[in-house]
């Protein structure tokens, strides 16, 4: 519905991922003398972590992201992301990918779901900000650019009214509808209840400019007050003691958005009890192929901003599991219910050749460094890559 | 007091979208009917008094012929007209009008579609009835459209647009009460939080405007002459239709209002948020000084949910019903 939601959608996950990237790039770092030369370094993640990071801020990338423009499906967004993770010299399989992409989705439902006011998403979102200048907080030109989107952000949102918030809310909320699946750190912390659905607490600070409910106040026909009643009704909520900042620096008050991942406090997911309402789920990833066009269209003009930096020849690709052992991973991709796999678009080479080239020719300019491919045109070597994602 | 009765069962969750609930009871046929919507879809459920037996429907907003790709809904209600009762479907391609069971469609206005999609979201939004013989419908940009409903067949015509409104309309509701001639018989309000309070003979005609205070007004009530409309602040407020003047502010909810509805019979006010709480009120008028009065008389906590709609399904407010974002029941609540 609203055509502004995508940059904060885009944002906002994409500093999930980094969240948990960056954790799981620690978990598993070895001293640099000690390291073998297959295993991760502390020099290694900070390398990571800036490749992705300059590559999400790529200038071209941020203007085809704030064009005014509706939001495309869940398939169509883990695409770019996929793209993201694999900026560097990380690599993941695809169960690894899967369970990044949906504690990404989790974490950010569950901070719209809780915002107090509508605005707070963008408070939100200069939490993530906040943070993601801190991981680059030694290289001054990738600041630059985050700084840039972040003065965007300020500029785009900062005169939205509260009802066009609340329609940006709405908006999110539809894509993150019937999303249950449980995350560990969210059932520990008791803020996910066993059956996937987050807990909604009736106590604490009301939101900025909200009145602690209780008084009726009643007026005659002359404007002065006549009668004051006090009623109970049910929560137990306190006034809110400041407001957070929306400016470029500033203490943002809300905690939803900052990190809340660390070595100490692993990131998992349970598959199982999120089997309840797939309903939906199942009728999205049945939806008629139409729609891949669209996307198609959408995913060509970002991607084309998405400049990868194509990794040296000889280097070897590090490869990061987000389990806690290889067998793990192996076997959460062999029990992910089909239901909640996130199934690529499918491509009709055949349909609209143009379309297509020139999604070609994009895509062309990512290299993959796998094993070479015996095929006999680019359309075919497309279809490939966007199979193995 | 009320007592939980036995949910209704969706066959799909229900989105977080203002007044996300519309209830037709049937009486004759003790049945009551329940409406709510999810992003394309809306999900119609007949259940029985007990709520024992269910039967679904689906309905999805496609446009006549072309369109593949879906649009999202953002209202479904149903509208009592004195000949027959239409379902209508606001989206964000235009709106679409069925027979009240959901089985035929009657009518389909188009929203213009603008090249480049601007950066302003465009869809319709807001349904009301109203004086017996029109249905309201509103737009993003703050248009009203007025539909003139023939008594029988698919004759439904545009007869006027009410251009009053800058911002978003939210909700449109008509006076429910007792109505003389000459009074408030439409009220419309907006994203920015104004109200335009409107006449009706053959035209509407404005009676007032309710400046907006700096707060989104979500769902609004006419009844007996008041005004009762709910905010993003969690308040609600009443005012006198005729003049447009404050009775009653009442801090009711700790989070965005998202539904109103009134019993007319007996003038109870409920009110649904993302609180999770649904609270009921009485709404009354001093016969000695005029002056308009309200009293809280219960309140509902339904866990864990950000409630989107809550409705009387009965003319004296002895039962409610109330669904909430990825809740695929409807929650009941009967007095005992």
């Amino acid at each position: 519905m609203s055509a502004r939601t995508l940059p904060l959608l885009f944002l906002n996950l994409g500093g999930e991922m980094l969240y948990i990237l960056d954790q799981r790039l620690r978990a598993q770092s070895i001293p640099g003398e000690k390291a073998r030369k297959d295993e991760w370094t502390d020099v290694d993640r900070k390398r990571v972590m800036n490749d992705i990071i300059t590559t999400m801020f790529n200038k071209k990338f941020m203007e085809e992201l704030f064009k005014p423009q509706e939001l495309y499906s869940k398939k169509a967004l883990r695409t770019v992301y996929d793209r993201l993770a694999h900026a560097s010299i990380m690599r993941l399989n695809q169960a690894s990918m899967d369970k990044l992409y949906d504690l990404m989705t989790m974490a950010f439902k569950y901070q719209v779901l809780l915002c107090p006011r509508p605005k707070d998403i963008l408070l939100v979102t200069f939490n993530h900000l906040d943070a993601i200048k801190d991981f680059i907080r030694d290289s001054p030109n990738i600041l630059n650019q985050v700084d840039e989107t972040f003065r965007q952000l300020i500029d785009m949102y900062s005169c939205l009214s509260a009802g066009e918030f609340q329609l940006i809310r709405q908006t999110l909320l539809i894509f993150f509808q019937d999303m249950h699946i449980r995350v560990s750190i969210f059932l520990k912390d008791k803020v996910q209840n066993s059956n996937g659905r987050f807990v909604l607490p009736i106590s604490g600070p009301v939101p900025w400019g909200t009145e602690v409910p209780g008084l009726i106040r009643m007026f005659n026909c002359n404007g002065d007050e006549v009668k004051r009643v006090e009623f109970t009704n049910g929560g137990n909520y306190i006034s809110p003691q400041r407001e957070g900042s929306f400016d470029l620096y500033g203490d943002r008050v809300l905690k939803l958005g900052t990190n809340m991942y660390s070595v100490s406090r692993p990131v998992e997911t349970h598959m199982s009890g999120a089997s309840k309402s797939l309903a939906s789920h199942t009728k999205e990833n049945a939806a008629p192929n139409p729609l891949a066009k669209e996307e198609l269209n959408f995913l060509a003009r970002l991607m084309g901003g998405l400049e990868i930096k194509k990794p040296n020849g000889s280097e070897p690709g590090f490869r990061l599991n987000l389990f806690t052992t290889d067998e793990e991973e192996e076997y959460a991709a062999l029990t992910r219910p089909e239901e909640l796999s996130y199934k690529v678009i499918n491509i009709q080479a055949t349909q609209d050749q143009q379309q297509n080239e020139e999604l070609a020719r994009i895509m062309g300019e990512f290299e993959v460094t796998d094993q070479p491919r015996q095929s006999t045109s680019k359309g075919d070597d497309l279809l490939a890559m966007m199979d193995e994602l | 007091m009320y007592r939980k009765e036995r949910s209704v069962p969706l066959k799909s969750s229900s989105s977080a979208l203002y007044n996300n609930l519309s209830v037709l009871p049937l009486r004759d046929k003790q049945l009551t009917y329940f409406a709510a919507v999810h992003g394309s879809t809306v999900s119609l459920a007949s259940a029985s008094a007990d709520g024992l037996s269910v039967s679904h429907r689906q309905l999805q907003a496609k446009e006549g012929g072309l369109a593949v790709s879906a649009s999202i809904v953002t209202q479904a209600s149903w509208c009592v007209l004195p000949s027959r009762v239409l379902l209508v479907l606001t989206s964000q391609k235009g709106i679409q009008m069925y027979e009240s069971d959901g089985s035929i469609m009657v009518y389909w206005h188009a929203l213009d579609v603008l090249e480049p999609p601007p950066a302003q979201a465009v869809f319709a939004r807001g349904i009301a009835a109203a004086s017996g013989r029109f249905i309201c419908v509103g737009t993003s940009s703050g248009l009203v459209l007025v539909f003139d409903i023939p008594s029988k067949g698919t004759n439904i015509t545009l007869s006027e647009v009410l251009e009053e409104h800058r911002d978003s309309i939210t909700d449109i509701t008509s006076e429910v009460g007792e109505n003389p001639d000459g009074a408030a018989e439409l009220v419309t309000a907006d994203d920015s939080g104004a109200l335009c309070v409107w006449r009706a003979k053959e035209e509407f005609s404005l009676l007032t405007k309710i400046s907006a205070f700096g707060w989104s007004c979500s769902s609004v009530k006419l009844w007996n002459g008041v005004i009762a409309a709910g905010y993003g602040n969690g308040q609600i407020r009443l005012y006198e239709a005729m003049s447009g003047a404050l009775r009653a502010t009442v801090s009711a909810h700790a989070r965005w209002i998202y539904a109103l509805d009134l019993a007319p019979l007996t003038g109870k006010l409920l009110s649904g948020a993302e609180d999770s709480y649904v609270q009921i009120w009485k709404l009354s008028r001093s016969p000695d000084t005029g002056d308009i009065e309200i009293e809280h008389c219960h309140s509902e906590c339904v866990t864990d949910t950000q409630l989107c709609g809550a409705r009387f399904c009965d003319p004296e407010g002895n039962s409610f019903a109330a669904t909430g974002y990825d809740l695929s029941e409807i929650v009941r609540y009967g007095q005992v």
